[in-house]
């Protein structure tokens, strides 16, 4: 991953560093209010839905950022960190009756503990070996779990969720705002670590790990830490997954569909900054949603596959590198 | 003879047969990752590309499935030339094929996949000649001609492909590209040129490896997805850029999956083969027959 050569995010204003991040969640928690007040105007429960579907991408995208984005370490195996979550949450549910919310942070731990895993592969991996590896290990988790009875195999797991939780109006409205939360968290978590020594130690590792090395960051803690911190988010992202469908099975669990577009997101808004993944999710999740009612679900993958194909072709440095000097 | 006995040896042979299925898949793969340093992902899904065109165009003109395969390979070879341009233009010559090369190749087999739900449905097809259904007895073990025919195919093209890179001056500059570029352009080569060639072979290879797939196995859009793995932990055990490695590799994995199916159960037989691969890249990223960096 030497040679990869993205934008150096630009030197933030001088603003004092507290006062920055409260801007930020602020400005987050007007957002997201704002969204529930407009989702409620509407009153429609296929809003909850779409918005869930986007929202999931947005954490998605961020946590994969955290690792590809500012590290360069590519994973291809995003599906199976998410299926991680998803599972965590089922296996949760199945044996203590636990809700969504335990099961995220439940999923967090796996999944979390699944990255830190990966990262002591990149001790030995660099480059497209560590991508190859990610995409295998997809592979050897599905297989466990379609031979996994407990979970139900390949025939897949039903979880029976409440009605409604008060003071929500409905499951829709209560998994949408699990999720939207959630969203919030990760994008200000990837914002924290971009501006922070860990970021800057992550792009040193993109730019030249061994250049890193030499001059005395701490490389492998670095990317324990991003990898650690990456697998988590995915996994969280996946947790409420089973709750919000009531069933999963591992074929839809483990889709390539969800590897390729933690890809796309992040590298069409812009790769290695914050702002870029959240971006790239909601414009690529809401076309695949309006493509996926409108026309069908086949074609909107094809529209995904070909915009990752041109942005990287056209616009390695996604939608926000047209707003930036090279 | 002993039952199990009887059982492994016939899992040893037709795990060869297998094997030899997956060196046509590996052997393109060792060609375009191995020596030319492109990851091409989207190998194993043109593989299949080409597998569905062998069953419409075979099935079209009642052509066995391994003759059209070898007659199209033409074709992938020119796709093979102009996806490298593209490639080339707009990474390699820039400097970005780490990430966004990466991101290329996964968005191009991601588009190759949907586009043949799109254009063929997600059910299975299957185009089965007529040696298919013999299967040669030598004492206690089976050799099925459908595993045996592509398997032949698939040594007698990767022989092809071995005195070409060994003996024709193109197959020399190739070898030559994978360890210097700058050198060859002094040779007055086109290092380019070299590589658009070499890319366009990986290719045609990919499409007689389709052809060999049709006829050991029903082939749908999502095939792929397994051989990623595969072809990809063939080619790093077997030491990227040999092809003698590949073909011993593939041989061992096929043989292992076929025990692993036989005595287990098909369905552990994925994490056998991939978790071998996370092995081999944690202990011995160079390959079991590659040297040491």
């Amino acid at each position: 991953m030497s040679a990869a050569t993205l934008p150096a995010p630009a030197l933030p204003p001088a603003l004092p560093k507290e006062r920055k991040h409260l801007t930020y969640w602020l400005g987050a928690a007007a957002v997201a209010a704002a969204l529930i007040v407009v989702l409620r105007l509407i009153g429609n429960e296929y809003g909850w839905y779409a918005g869930y579907f986007v929202l999931q991408y947005v954490v998605l995208a961020a946590a994969w950022n955290i690792l590809g984005g500012y590290a360069g370490y590519v994973n291809f195996g995003a599906a199976g960190f998410m299926a991680t979550g998803s599972y965590t949450a089922v296996v949760l549910n199945e044996a203590f009756g636990f809700d969504v919310l335990p099961g995220i942070l439940g999923a967090a731990v796996v999944a979390g503990l699944l990255g830190l895993g990966t990262g002591y592969l990149t001790l030995r991996l660099r480059g497209v070996y560590f991508s190859i590896a990610t995409l295998c290990l997809s592979v050897v988790l599905q297989t466990l779990v379609v031979n996994w009875d407990y979970v139900g195999g390949s025939r897949g797991a039903y979880i029976i969720r409440p009605r409604s939780v008060p003071p929500f109006l409905s499951y829709g409205e209560y998994i949408f705002v699990v999720m939207l939360v959630l969203a919030v968290i990760a994008v200000g978590i990837g914002r924290t670590v971009e501006m922070s020594r860990l970021g800057r130690g992550l792009q040193a590792i993109r730019d030249n790990e061994r250049a890193a090395e030499a001059v005395g960051v701490p490389t492998l803690r670095l990317k324990l830490i991003a990898t650690t911190l990456s697998g988590a988010l995915m996994g969280v992202a996946g947790a409420p997954l089973p709750f919000y469908a009531g069933y999963i099975n591992p074929e839809g669990a483990f889709n390539l569909a969800y590897a390729v577009n933690c890809i796309a997101m992040p590298l069409i808004g812009g790769a290695g900054t914050w702002l870029g993944p959240v971006i790239g999710a909601v414009l690529l999740a809401t076309l695949q949603q309006a493509a996926t009612v409108t026309i069908s679900s086949a074609l909107n993958l094809w529209i995904v596959g070909w915009m990752l194909v041109l942005f990287v072709a056209l616009a390695p440095r996604g939608i926000l590198g047209w707003f930036r000097r090279r | 003879m002993d039952p199990d006995l009887s059982l492994l040896l016939n899992g040893i042979v037709s795990g060869l047969l297998l094997g030899g299925l997956y060196a046509a898949a590996a052997s393109g793969l060792a060609v375009s990752f191995g020596m030319l340093d492109i990851v091409n992902i989207a190998h194993p899904v043109l593989m299949v590309a080409a597998g569905f065109f062998v069953v419409l165009v075979g099935t079209a003109l009642g052509l066995d499935p391994l003759l059209v395969a070898v007659l199209q390979a033409p074709l992938f070879y020119v796709l093979g030339i102009g996806l490298y341009t593209a490639y080339n233009y707009f990474f390699e010559r820039r400097g970005d094929e780490a990430l966004q090369g990466l991101a290329f190749f996964f968005g191009v087999m991601f588009i190759i996949e949907v586009g043949l739900v799109l254009l063929f449905g997600p059910e299975q097809r299957f185009l089965d000649p007529d040696y298919a259904f013999v299967t040669w007895r030598l004492g206690e073990i089976d050799v099925p001609l459908r595993m045996l025919i592509p398997a032949l195919l698939a040594m007698a093209s990767i022989g092809a492909l071995y005195w070409f890179l060994q003996r024709t001056f193109t197959g020399l500059a190739i070898a030559a590209v994978a360890q210097d570029p700058e050198a060859l352009r002094l040779m007055a080569v086109d290092p380019v040129r070299i590589k658009r060639i070499a890319f366009g072979i990986s290719v045609a290879l990919a499409s007689i490896a389709g052809g060999a797939l049709v006829v050991v196995q029903p082939i749908d859009p999502s095939t792929h997805n397994v051989f990623i793995g595969r072809v990809f932990a063939i080619c790093i055990m077997g030491g990227m850029a040999s092809l003698p490695g590949c073909i011993l590799a593939a041989f061992l994995f096929g043989v292992v999956e076929n025990l692993t199916a036989t005595f287990y159960g098909p369905s552990w037989a994925p994490a056998v083969a991939f978790g071998w691969l996370l092995l081999v890249l944690a202990v011995r990223p160079q390959g079991l027959f590659g040297r040491a960096a």
